[in-house]
């Protein structure tokens, strides 16, 4: 039974260029307090352009409710649990929007003196020391503005250090398990990619990895936590294993969210990794960005970290450009500043304690979810799950419905799915990850619309199939999106 | 819970860790502090920051008027705290906000595609650059010295290992604009990427018909770069016919704060047959099982998260929320309203110019080069702070042959007395 959401009406809205009417405005300019100028004059006739032609033209109380209505069209944490596995949806404190709009702080332009920046800057190094204290590491670069840049960043980073050691070599080593982003990472840094298979316990397999690491890899990036939520327990033999041969050990630290406080990865042997603020550090997803991918690294990789970097002389903090082998810059400016000052909220808000205990519930909600579903839907790997689970469609397939049509389904629940068909070293997958944010009402009520869309299969398969059925908007055409591509608007 | 899961404290969900993996201390963070005291450490560090000052900043980053609809409407919660729009049943606002906007970016660009957003400007160029080196199989780019040199560094880190080399051509020295002799003569037929900014980082409106045609003479793209996207209410698309193949934008002047160099909006916009070349996110047009219009994110075969290795880029997410400021941005001002924006803008700068002497002849929009008179650039901003007047960027970190040059902007935030303060300080 459906107990979480009732249908109520959704507004329609027309696309703004379709309600636009010319002459409509929004916006109120001062009185120009100097004389006016010839664009043609100024700017050459022929560099000024007649019009934008097909912008729009409406009110502003026609803006404020475009928009309001089109955001309501959307599912989002405020309104409930959002168990995407891998992307750790917590709830995003309302704090770190305050903090972030402090006026000294919005209004900052990076080239303004630093003597009239130390506010920044500080906001900046505290960042970066409680993260290196967090991942047990020596230094962090705060620059990179995403998890995928931070990978990069610190791929750069390892060919820059065996670069120096005399030779780049030519391969990384990446589980079959790995986010998409490792191997695109790995070869816009110039390297070629070699999957290795995971173990039958979903883990890396050490004698397989004995056998690939050789003197052309340079590394080997892996996730921990890996994908299924399973913490690899060979991390520290995985280490030696490519430190014995000169290769570095890369950590995704995406799901650093089951490891705060519990473990640290800079003592089980990793030398460089990425954070995403987003996910572990409660910065808001925003529907897809902007994120922050701070990469945090050993002292052997200091050297080599992007320019600049802050240092403090006596009680300033000061930007040192003068760093001979850093690979360069991989963003203009200093990082996504906006976003650190939220992650440093939320660093602040939870202390120490309160950040260990954050992992502790995510953790016991995970396994709480798998206890209560694991009755119901096939679990492919029977290890021991921290902060997400992993199951399978396997049962469900067998009536003809697939992980994709249980997500759609949770839908009409009044749940957004979990991640669909991820890892894909798991057929069918259904990757759960509640976070701490949850309370036990929200998950029991998770798990009973599992546990009844299971029902549903028995009974109903093609019901299912056929879901949502209580959106504005029902399952939508991808392929003839990707077939006969439309991405903007042209008046008809 | 706990019984439920066969333990009696959440410290036994870790018991199957390895000793010698654990964490067996604190971590050495002081404890949780209230709401108060976080609103409270982050107002005394505003405080050690510039303000109350008059800036005549630009370079990249431009002090605009955040129209208040802007956080309003990204401070939703269902805009703020949703995930990328995978799930397109309930992600239409996300969806349908972003096609707006991919709409709004071609239309301001006069360009046929764009995509969902990239992290920023600076990485937009390597982005673009790279997109450029697939469509035409040809390794070597061509960068303008008049490309933002952060940009221009960006660009140095991702070209290293792709084996992508990179040459720069430079400006003249009396105008500031392109110096298309330079660029004639570099151009070979190893060259995939010619780069060029306008208006650049001078501040001056650049040729981008004449860069163009020598591009595509020699068989490569042209990308045109703009960090100031205000001008474009008044300047010729970049993508008008024969010119740009690609533009790679920076969209912070759209309602994005300045914030101390980011999170900022990125764009990538091209011609309809280099489109399955295009890095990033795109929101298509489709209908639901009803017949109903919708979107979804499509042609994602050209994504890490499919092809892995093989993907046009590594890049995973975009700037959705920040480009959700700039869509409402544009909307705010609209057609004839980023018109008069842009206009305030010129008659600013150019108030202000008349009261100096503008090193470069070119044509400039609402930044231009001055040589510092008698005293040194930094002798100039020194005395400017003391009437808390925050001076141009002076050139000479970036740029050795401009070291007695300073970099000026005004916008429609400028007010007339602080640059008539300004002028006198400079005279």
């Amino acid at each position: 039974m459906i107990k979480k959401v009732t249908q109520h009406l959704s507004q329609n809205e027309a696309l703004l260029f379709e309600r636009s009417s010319p002459g409509k405005k929004a916006y109120q300019l001062p009185e120009l307090d100097v004389p006016v100028v010839d664009p043609s004059e100024a700017l050459g006739a022929e560099n000024v352009r007649q019009e934008i032609a097909g912008f729009p033209e409406v009110s502003e109380v026609e803006a404020i409710r475009h928009f309001t209505r089109l955001s309501t069209w959307n599912y989002a944490i405020d309104y409930g649990m959002y168990p995407l596995g891998s992307c750790t949806m917590k709830y995003n404190p309302r704090i770190n929007e305050v903090v972030a709009r402090t006026e000294g702080l919005a209004w900052a332009h990076p080239y303004q003196p630093e003597s009239l920046s130390q506010g920044c800057m500080e906001v900046m190094a505290s960042l970066e020391a409680a993260l290196a204290e967090i991942c047990g590491m020596d230094a962090v670069t705060l620059q990179p503005a995403a998890g995928a840049h931070g990978e990069l960043t610190g791929i750069l980073l390892i060919r820059a250090l065996l670069e120096k050691r005399g030779n780049p070599r030519q391969k990384i080593l990446i589980p079959d398990s790995a986010h998409g982003t490792n191997p695109a990472t790995a070869a816009i840094a110039g390297y070629a990619v070699e999957n290795i298979k995971s173990s039958e316990t979903g883990g890396v397999d050490l004698a397989a990895l004995e056998q690939l690491v050789t003197g052309d890899v340079a590394a080997l990036m892996v996730t921990n936590p890996n994908t299924l939520g399973v913490f690899e327990n060979n991390i520290v033999r995985v280490a030696e294993i490519l430190h014995k041969k000169g290769a570095l050990l890369y950590m995704d630290g995406a799901n650093m969210n089951a490891l705060v406080g519990i473990a640290r990865p800079g003592d089980f042997g990793v030398d460089v990794m990425h954070l995403n603020l987003h996910k572990t550090f409660s910065t808001p997803h925003g529907g897809g960005g902007p994120g922050a991918g701070p990469v945090a690294v050993k002292k052997v990789l200091e050297p080599f970290l992007p320019t600049p970097r802050l240092k403090r002389s006596g009680k300033k903090l000061a930007f040192d450009y003068k760093r001979k082998h850093s690979i360069g810059r991989v963003k203009a400016y200093y990082g996504n500043f906006g976003v650190l000052v939220r992650a440093l909220a939320y660093i602040q808000a939870h202390g120490g304690p309160g950040l260990r205990n954050a992992t502790m519930d995510a953790v016991l909600n995970a396994v709480y979810i798998r206890k209560g579903l694991e009755a119901y839907y096939d679990l492919p790997y029977q290890s021991p799950n921290m902060h997400e689970v992993v199951f399978s469609d396997a049962r469900q397939a067998a009536l003809g419905v697939r992980t994709g049509d249980i997500a759609k389904r949770l839908i009409d629940y009044g749940f957004h799915p979990y991640t669909v068909s991820f890892p894909m070293i798991v057929h069918g997958a259904l990757m759960i990850e509640p976070t701490e944010t949850e309370g036990k009402l929200e998950i029991d009520s998770f798990i009973d619309a599992m546990i009844s869309i299971a029902h549903e299969i028995e009974t109903d398969p093609q019901m299912v199939k056929n879901a949502p059925y209580h959106t504005r908007t029902s399952r939508v055409d991808e392929v003839t999106a990707a077939r006969k591509p439309v991405l903007r608007w042209k008046p008809a | 819970m706990l019984d439920a899961c066969g333990v009696t404290s959440p410290e036994e969900l870790f018991a199957h860790l390895p000793e010698a993996v654990r964490l067996n201390r604190p971590l050495h963070l002081p404890p949780g502090i209230s709401e108060y005291e976080i609103v409270q450490y982050f107002r005394d560090r505003a405080a050690e920051c510039a303000m109350g000052y008059a800036s005549f900043l630009g370079a990249g980053v431009y002090h605009h008027f955040r129209p208040v609809l802007v956080d309003t409407v990204v401070s939703r919660g269902e805009f703020l705290t949703s995930y990328t729009p995978y799930q397109a049943e309930i992600a239409q606002g996300t969806l349908t906000t972003i096609f707006e906007f991919q709409t709004m970016i071609c239309q301001l660009t006069g360009m046929d595609v764009a995509n969902a957003s990239m992290y920023d400007g600076s990485t937009a160029v390597p982005e673009a650059a790279m997109m450029a080196v697939r469509a035409t199989g040809k390794g070597r780019v061509l960068v303008a010295k008049s490309v933002h040199p952060e940009y221009r560094e960006v660009l140095a880190t991702y070209a290293r290992n792709q084996g992508m080399p990179v040459a720069e051509f430079g400006y003249v020295a009396e105008s500031g604009n392109l110096d298309l002799e330079d660029l004639e003569r570099q151009m070979d037929a190893l060259t995939g990427a010619v780069i060029i900014q306008t208006p650049n980082f001078f501040g001056i409106v650049e040729q981008v018909k004449a860069a163009a045609e020598i591009a595509h003479r020699h068989g490569a793209l042209l990308v045109v770069v703009f960090t100031e996207a205000v001008s474009l209410g008044l300047l010729q698309p970049p993508g008008d016919a024969d010119g740009a193949d690609i533009v790679a934008g920076e969209l912070q002047s759209f309602a994005i704060s300045p914030s101390y160099g980011g999170p900022y909006a990125g764009i990538i916009a091209t011609r309809e047959k280099y489109l399955r070349q295009m890095p990033g996110r795109l929101v298509g047009q489709t209908t639901d099982s009803r017949g109903k219009r919708a979107f979804c994110l499509t042609l994602s075969t050209r994504e890490q998260h499919i092809r892995r290795e093989k993907a046009t880029s590594n890049i995973c997410t975009n700037q959705a929320l920040i480009a959700l400021m700039a869509t409402v941005f544009m909307t705010v001002y609209g057609k004839e309203g980023l018109r008069e924006l842009a206009s305030q803008n010129l008659a600013k700068a150019h108030y202000l110019a008349g009261k100096l002497k503008p090193r470069f002849s070119g044509k400039f929009f609402n930044e231009f080069v001055v040589r510092a008179e008698g005293k040194s650039p930094a002798e100039i901003n020194k005395a400017l702070l003391k009437k808390k007047i925050i001076g141009g960027l002076p050139l000479g970190r970036f740029y050795p042959e401009l070291a007695d040059s300073i970099l000026l902007c005004a916008t429609e935030m400028t007010k007339r007395a602080d640059m008539d303060a300004l002028a006198e300080v400079h005279a």
